[in-house]
C-alpha cells in the first residue's frame, strides 16, 4: 500500500510551498542551513543523471529478474535468454530482455524489510529503519551533488502514478526536495494568468524580491530563505514551463512508448533527463500481489516492460546512457513459496533489483540465490549497499559526509560500502 | 443388487483421495467414468482411476508450465491439456498412453479449452487475446479468432455444437460459429470484473464457463465484490447469463460471503449447478437450485479448490486441490 500519500490538497503549489516550510523547518532543527557538502565538486554540474523506477509494492524477483523455471517455487512462467549470453529474465519481459546489453543485475538482495513503509524508506534512504535521524532521499543527494548551480530547473522530480514518497530532502532544505509531477502533467499553477503580461510579471517579481530583500535582512530564518527559494524556483518553472510538456514529444514516440499511463510517464522522463534534470523517479503500481500474483505480473510487468526498454534504448541511442544511471527498484520481493491463492507475500531476504548505465559494468550480475530461491547464497548486498553503488557510479564520495550545523552527517551509512563488482 | 442411493447434495462426503505432493491446478473425468485426469504446478498431467487405484503419469516432457486446462474427448480415447507455456497437447490414452500431438497454440498463456460435443475440434483461448480452433484427430490449426480487446480467459461450446462463447478478463463475452467467425457480442459477465482505480488494475476475468444441459442458460465463474485485489478480498460468484439474450439472470453468491474465486462450475443433470471456489475463505463445494443466488447446500474443502469435474453419471464430482491431493465427493448419503 502507498505509505506516504498524505498531501493536505492536491496543488503542486501548496506542496511547493508546504514542502519548502517542512524542509525549512528540517534545517532549522538540524542545527541550520546546510552548508556546501563534501561532495567532489567535480560532480555536480557533471551532466550526470539517476532514473529511478520504482515498482511499488513489491515485485516478484521471480517474476522478474531471477526465474527460476521449473522448480517448486518458479511458477508458471519460463525464463527468457537476453543480449547477454548467459543470463535469463522471466519471458515476462521480452523488450527488457533485448537491452540487458546496457545493464546489470543485483541478485543477492537480502536483509530487507517486510513491511511495505518501512522498506520504501529503507530503498529511498539506504538506512536502516527506523533511523535515529531523518535523512535525505537518494533523489535529494543525487540532486545536491549533480545540481549545477544556475541550472534553472528542479534538480529531484518525481513522476507520480499510484504510490510514491514525498521525496524528501531532510537537512538538505528544500531546494532539493522533490518535485512531484502528478501524472506527468506540468505543474499546477505555472500558466500565467491571460490578463498579466511578461513585463507587469517582472515587475511584480521584481518588487517581491526587493521586500523580501529588506525583510530577510532583518529577520533572516531558514523559513525566509525555504520561502525566497520557492518563489524563485516557481518563476523558473513559469519560464520553462514547455520542458514539463510531454505533449511536445513526437506522436511516433508516444506510440512507441504506447499510450499507457507509464509510457507516458518513461517518455516524459527522457524528456527531462534530456533537459539536464539530475534525478528523475518513474512510479510503477502495483505489485502486492498477495493473491493471483501471476495475472497481476502479467498485467503490470507487461505495461512496465516495453516503455521501460525503449526508455532504455533512446538513453542509449542518444548517447546519454552513459551519464545516466537507471535503476529499478520496489521495497522488497515476494516469497518464492507460492500460497494457496496463487499469490506471493512480502519478502526481504532473497530478491533482486536491476542497476545499469552509468559508472555501471554492462551485463554484469551479482550476487546469486539457491535452486529454490530461498536463500542469497552469494554476495548478500541490501539497500544501504545499493544507496553508496549509485552515489559512487555517478562519481559521488559516497563516504563522505555533509556539514550541518556544525555537524558531519554520513552521506550514505557508514557501516556498509558499494557493490564494488558491479562498478565499471 | 440394490439401488444406488439417491442423489442428495446435502448429504456429499468425501469418497476417495489421492495425494500427488504440488499443488494441483486442472481435473477432467472422462465420459466412461473410469478414469480422472489431474495435472499439477510441476507441469504434470495424470490419470487414475476413478476408485483411485492407480495412477499413471502421462509420459512427459510436454508442458513446461502448469498445465491448468484438461478436457476429455467425448469417446474418452484422448485427453487434451492446455498450458501457460501456450501448449496444447493430445494425449492418446491407449496403452501405454502417449502425446499424440502438441501445437503452440498461443503466443503466451493458453487459459481455457473445449472440445466440441462431436470431438472434431478443440476450441482454445488465451492471452493473445484470440479464441483459436484445432482439428482433433491431428491438431491442424482451423481457425484464428481474433476480437477481444483483453486476455481471454474461457472458452465453452454450446451444446448443440454449432457455436462457441468465449470469455475475457473484463467479463465481455462473444459467440462464435463452429468455424470460429464472429456471430455477436454475447453482454458481459460485469459483475466479475472491475477496474481497482486505487491499484490501477483490472480486476477479474472468466475462470470458468459452463452451459446447461439445455444450452438456454450459461455460467460464467469468477470473483466479484472485490475490494481489495491484492489481497482477493471479494467472494466468488457465477453469473448466469440467458443465451438469448446475453442478459444476467442471477449472480450467485455464497450466502455467508466467504472470499475466494470460482475456479470451476458444472450443471448437474439433476437440475442445480456445482461450483468450486478457493481464497481468503478457504475451498468449498457449493451447490445452487435455479432461481436462487444463494447455495442450497455448502461443504467446506480441507483446502482451497482450484477445478472441479463432475462424473459422467452425476454421482460423484472430483476436486483438484491447492494442498496437492486430487479428491472425490459422493452426492449421496454414505452407506454403512
Amino acid at each position: 500500500m502507498p505509505a506516504f500519500d498524505s498531501p493536505a490538497c492536491g496543488s503542486a503549489a501548496h506542496r511547493l510551498s508546504r514542502r519548502a516550510l517542512l524542509g525549512g523547518m528540517a534545517a532549522a532543527a538540524a542545527g541550520g542551513i546546510a552548508a556546501r557538502p563534501a561532495l567532489s565538486r567535480t560532480v555536480a554540474g557533471s551532466g550526470k543523471r539517476v532514473l529511478q523506477i520504482f515498482l511499488h509494492g513489491g515485485v516478484s524477483q521471480l517474476e522478474s529478474w531471477d526465474p527460476k523455471p521449473g522448480t517448486a517455487t518458479g511458477g508458471p512462467f519460463r525464463a527468457i535468454p537476453t543480449s547477454v549470453p548467459g543470463i535469463h529474465v522471466s519471458e515476462l519481459l521480452p523488450f527488457t530482455a533485448r537491452q540487458m546489453h546496457h545493464l546489470g543485475l543485483v541478485r543477492g538482495m537480502a536483509g530487507g524489510s517486510d513491511d511495505h513503509g518501512r522498506g520504501q524508506r529503507e530503498m529511498f534512504s539506504g538506512r536502516d529503519q527506523p533511523a535515529p535521524l531523518d535523512v535525505p532521499d537518494l533523489g535529494a543527494v543525487v540532486a545536491k551533488a549533480c545540481l549545477a548551480d544556475e541550472f534553472p530547473l528542479p534538480g529531484h522530480v518525481l513522476i507520480r502514478g499510484a504510490g510514491g514518497g514525498p521525496g524528501n530532502a531532510s537537512y538538505l532544505g528544500p531546494r532539493y526536495a522533490g518535485v512531484i509531477m502528478e501524472d506527468a502533467k506540468p505543474p499546477a499553477f505555472t500558466d500565467r494568468p491571460a490578463g498579466l503580461s511578461a513585463e507587469a510579471e517582472r515587475r511584480r517579481a521584481a518588487l517581491r524580491a526587493r521586500l523580501d530583500a529588506r525583510f530577510t535582512g532583518r529577520r533572516r530564518t531558514a523559513d525566509t530563505e525555504a520561502y525566497t527559494f520557492s518563489h524563485e524556483q516557481a518563476l523558473d518553472l513559469l519560464d520553462r514551463r514547455q520542458v514539463f510538456d510531454v505533449s511536445l514529444e513526437p506522436e511516433r514516440d508516444h506510440d512507441r512508448y504506447g499510450r499507457s499511463e507509464f509510457g507516458r510517464h518513461c517518455l516524459m522522463a527522457r524528456r527531462l533527463l534530456e533537459h539536464g534534470v539530475p534525478f528523475v523517479q518513474v512510479n510503477h503500481s502495483n505489485y502486492d500481489t498477495h493473491f493471483e500474483n501471476f495475472d497481476f505480473h502479467v498485467e503490470q510487468l507487461g505495461e512496465f516492460d516495453r516503455p521501460f526498454a525503449t526508455l532504455v534504448e533512446d538513453l542509449a541511442t542518444r548517447g546519454l546512457l552513459d551519464d545516466t544511471l537507471v535503476c529499478v527498484m520496489s521495497e522488497f520481493g515476494r516469497t518464492p513459496r507460492i500460497n494457496a491463492g496463487y499469490g506471493r507475500d512480502h519478502w526481504g531476504k532473497s530478491w533482486s533489483i536491476l542497476l545499469g548505465g552509468a559508472g555501471i559494468q554492462r551485463g554484469a550480475v551479482v550476487g546469486k540465490t539457491n535452486t529454490d530461491g530461498t536463500e542469497v547464497i552469494e554476495r548478500p548486498v541490501d539497500h544501504g549497499h545499493v544507496f553508496h553503488t549509485v552515489l559512487r557510479a555517478i562519481g559521488v564520495d559516497s563516504a563522505g559526509s555533509f556539514h550541518v550545523g556544525g555537524r558531519d552527517l554520513p552521506i550514505a551509512d557508514p557501516a556498509k560500502g558499494p557493490i564494488t563488482e558491479l562498478l565499471a | 443388487m440394490a439401488d444406488p442411493a439417491p442423489i442428495d447434495p446435502a448429504a456429499t462426503h468425501e469418497t476417495a483421495s489421492h495425494k500427488h505432493g504440488r499443488p494441483l491446478v486442472g481435473c477432467a473425468w472422462d465420459p466412461a467414468g473410469a478414469w480422472i485426469a489431474f495435472s499439477a504446478e510441476d507441469a504434470t498431467v495424470h490419470r487414475l482411476t476413478a476408485a483411485m487405484g492407480a495412477a499413471a503419469d502421462l509420459p512427459g516432457p510436454a508442458h513446461d508450465s502448469w498445465p491448468w486446462a484438461l478436457r476429455f474427448s467425448p469417446d474418452g480415447t484422448r485427453l487434451f491439456s492446455g498450458g501457460y507455456d501456450g501448449r496444447l497437447v493430445a494425449w492418446s490414452l491407449g496403452e501405454p498412453a502417449a502425446a499424440a500431438w502438441l501445437v503452440t497454440a498461443h503466443d503466451g498463456w493458453l487459459r481455457g479449452l473445449a472440445v466440441s460435443p462431436d470431438g472434431t475440434t478443440v476450441a482454445t483461448c488465451g492471452n493473445d487475446r484470440t479464441v483459436k480452433l484445432w482439428r482433433g484427430a491431428d491438431g491442424g490449426a482451423l481457425a484464428t479468432s481474433p476480437g477481444h480487446e483483453s486476455h481471454v480467459y474461457a472458452v465453452a461450446w454450446h451444446p448443440d455444437g454449432q457455436r462457441l462463447v468465449s470469455c475475457d478478463l473484463k467479463g465481455f463475452l462473444k459467440e462464435w460459429d463452429a468455424a470460429g467467425a464472429p456471430v455477436r457480442d454475447l453482454g458481459r459477465a460485469e459483475a466479475l470484473w472491475k477496474y481497482d482505480t486505487q491499484f490501477r488494475a483490472d480486476i477479474g476475468g472468466a475462470r470458468t464457463i459452463a452451459f446447461r444441459a439445455d444450452g438456454a442458460q450459461l455460467a460464467v465463474g469468477g470473483i466479484t465484490a472485490v475490494t481489495n485485489a491484492f489481497a482477493g478480498i471479494g467472494h466468488p460468484a457465477v453469473c448466469l447469463l440467458d443465451h438469448a439474450d446475453g442478459k444476467q439472470a442471477l449472480l450467485l453468491e455464497p450466502k455467508d460471503k466467504q472470499q475466494g474465486v470460482c475456479w470451476g462450475v458444472a450443471w448437474h443433470p439433476q437440475g442445480f449447478w456445482v461450483s468450486v471456489a478457493g481464497g481468503g475463505g478457504g475451498g468449498w463445494l457449493r451447490f445452487f437450485r435455479p432461481g436462487e443466488a444463494g447455495e442450497f447446500h455448502a461443504l467446506k474443502l480441507p483446502a482451497n479448490g482450484r477445478s472441479l469435474a463432475l462424473s459422467p453419471d452425476g454421482r460423484q464430482v472430483a476436486v483438484a486441490l491447492a494442498d496437492g491431493t486430487l479428491r472425490t465427493y459422493g452426492l449421496f448419503a454414505k452407506t454403512a
